[in-house]
């Protein structure tokens, strides 16, 4: 199915309310939306919400033979999907150029950022190591995925256990997790995507953009980083210059919401732990909200008013006279009235066409017809009424 | 004889879910002769020989005299005769433009089905522009077409959108709530600030006002009071009104 195409005054608002710096929800330019860290059931399964973008993380394990030219290290295997669900532009079965864009900055992002220690994943070395495999998929998508992406990946991976074995010579034991407590992953840093695009030539940017303001974007600059201000990867896209300081600008930003997020996936982790320690009840079934038939969950939407209270005292203490928002109406002819101007002609008719109207509608009489339309076929005839024809400010 | 009636009314205002069946059995009467009843079945509803059934899940309503429908919460729009829809052009072809409603189908829209439109004159439409118009064609066979003339040759309000102004989406019983005859939420939103708005059949709302925002303000009261009853929809509105003056 073909996604809804992006209509021109659309376009142009969009662009014009970032001009202002307002954007469509009511953030600031740094501001990112909300978001939610959920894990379910299994170890190493996370969903992330980044606003309305969904983004889930299944991390799985399996013994396999290691690669030859490393026999002493575990394997990473990374796979990024767009589901069908999360947009109609995304059709099953298809690369897409989107889809390996995400899934070679996702493998750039964690693994040859190292963060995971691939040694201790050795179990006989040159026979048996173990396999990670990372599997994102995307179920919403409103903008932004590769943050949620990374956010998603490095949650499931830090909340995975893998589970215990023993070696004996040559006998390996998989112990299954009822026999012993499975071992998390050795995980060295958390690297986190944050996302900037560039709009207008690189003179306006936008940190964590939703899918609208994506499709207006000229450029898009992805930065990797962990809580240490290690950058772990860069990645400018859209081909727009960028000059030497707008890229250290977004760094240090990047380097502020990293720490943040960081945090925030420490938390949930931490919640996730203690419950199962509790033995409460942990998973997705507790987390997702219940929801019923008759009734429709929606977060609550915030309205800005801040800016509004403001602006509207000063143009009130700095104004003396109030402008009238409407013209008053004026009366032409009898039973009729003429509000504004009306808009320009744009039918290309020609110009000398128009200048004969004008005179005409000048000069009525009250009892004559009068020629309101340029249509050849009508004639207006002007009934006797005594009310004024009022506008209301809702016009079709 | 309210058999019909009295069947239906159970069930007003409850959940149905599609497959669930309304059968009547019409006891003899005595003398032979039989009652007729007219019922409307609305959206939701499908007649199939002596029983009707459910196809849509949702709530059942009823209007006096006889209308019954179910009032479903859907976003995804199925193009209907006679029902005025913004479109997005999406492309010029020979004489026809392909303008995009939101169903299935791209709809077509022929040059000459715009006021004043001929042959040597023809509309100032580009790609990507909006339109408002009405269905002339809309079924499950045939690809939809549009018209942006009513059947005197007017435009009556329809035809291309100008310049600026804010297109978003909302679901199709929000949209049938704003056009109602006495909605009351156009006229709570008329008294905070003046703007101008098209409502779409399809889900789409074009808003318009002075500054970007007041637009911004439109748009987000608009998505929200979806979900909100009268009471809390007045609540809030009244808050954005006294935080603008």
């Amino acid at each position: 199915m073909r996604d809804t195409p992006l209509s021109n005054c659309e376009k142009r608002f969009l662009l014009k309310a970032i001009e202002e710096k307002k954007r469509l929800d009511g953030r600031e330019t740094y501001d990112y939306r909300n978001i939610k860290i959920s894990f379910g059931t299994d170890y190493g399964c996370c969903i992330v919400e980044l606003g309305k973008t969904r983004v889930l993380c299944q991390v799985s394990c399996e013994l396999v033979p290691p690669k030859d030219s490393r026999p002493t290290e575990g394997i990473m295997f990374f796979n990024l999907e767009l589901s069908p669900m999360a947009s109609p532009a995304f059709e099953p079965n298809r690369q897409s150029e989107l889809s390996v864009t995400l899934n070679r900055q996702l493998e750039r992002c964690l693994r040859n950022s190292k963060c995971i220690d691939t040694e201790s994943l050795c179990v006989i070395s040159g026979e048996k190591v173990w396999q990670i495999r990372v599997d994102v998929h995307v179920l919403n998508h409103d903008g932004n995925l590769m943050d949620a992406a990374s956010i998603a990946a490095i949650s499931a991976l830090s909340h995975f256990r893998r589970p215990d074995v023993t070696i004996q010579g040559r006998d390996v034991t998989v112990f299954s997790p009822e026999e012993r407590d499975p071992i998390p992953l050795s995980i060295y840093h958390m690297p986190i995507c944050v996302s900037f695009a560039f709009f207008l030539e690189g003179s306006y940017l936008l940190v964590d953009p939703c899918e609208r303001e994506e499709r207006v974007k000229d450029g898009l600059l992805m930065i990797a980083m962990n809580k240490h201000r290690e950058i772990c990867s860069i990645q400018s896209s859209g081909g727009i210059m960028l000059l030497k300081d707008q890229v250290l600008r977004c760094s240090k930003i990047a380097s502020v919401k990293v720490s943040e997020i960081t945090e925030l996936i420490n938390k949930a982790l931490e919640n996730d732990r203690k419950i199962r320690k509790e033995g409460g009840k942990f998973g997705f079934a507790e987390s997702m909200p219940k929801q019923r038939i008759t009734t429709l969950k929606r977060d609550k939407a915030p309205v800005e008013m801040t800016d509004v209270e403001e602006t509207a005292s000063d143009i009130v203490n700095t104004t003396e006279t109030t402008t009238e928002p409407v013209p008053s109406p004026v009366l032409v002819g009898m039973g009729t009235a003429q509000v504004g101007e009306g808009i320009v002609n744009s039918w290309g008719l020609d110009e000398e066409e128009e200048e004969d109207d004008e005179p005409q509608t000048e000069d009525t009489k009250t009892d004559e017809v009068m020629v309101i339309s340029d249509s050849e076929e009508e004639e207006v005839v002007i009934l006797n009424e005594v009310q004024k024809s009022k506008k209301t400010s809702k016009q079709k | 004889m309210d058999t019909i009636h009295a069947c239906f009314k159970e069930k007003i205002g409850e959940v149905l879910l599609p497959g669930d069946v309304f059968s009547f059995s019409f006891p003899e009467s005595g003398d032979g002769t039989i009652k007729t009843e007219k019922i409307i079945c609305g959206p939701g509803l499908r007649r199939n020989g002596e029983e009707v059934k459910v196809c849509k899940s949702g709530i059942l309503r009823h209007k006096q005299p006889n209308m019954y429908w179910i009032d479903s919460q859907q976003r995804r729009y199925v193009p209907a005769k006679g029902e005025s829809v913004i479109g997005i052009v999406t492309t010029k072809a020979g004489d026809v433009f392909k303008v995009d409603v939101g169903g299935s189908e791209q709809a077509s829209l022929s040059y000459l089905a715009f006021e004043g439109a001929t042959k040597r004159n023809r509309p100032n439409v580009q790609v990507g522009d909006l339109v408002y118009g009405q269905f002339t064609i809309a079924n499950k066979d045939m690809e939809p077409e549009l018209v942006c003339i009513d059947s005197c040759g007017r435009a009556n309000g329809m035809g291309v959108f100008g310049a600026d102004g804010l297109l978003f989406k909302v679901s199709l019983g929000l949209v049938r709530r704003l056009l109602a005859p006495q909605s009351e939420i156009v006229k709570d939103l008329e008294k905070i600030f003046p703007f101008e708005l098209v409502v779409g059949m399809n889900g789409r709302v074009w808003v318009k006002a002075k500054t970007v925002q007041q637009t911004l303000i439109v748009t987000n009261l608009l998505e929200t009071c979806e979900n909100m009853t009268s009471q809390q929809r007045q609540t809030l509105f009244k808050k954005v009104a006294a935080g603008f003056f």
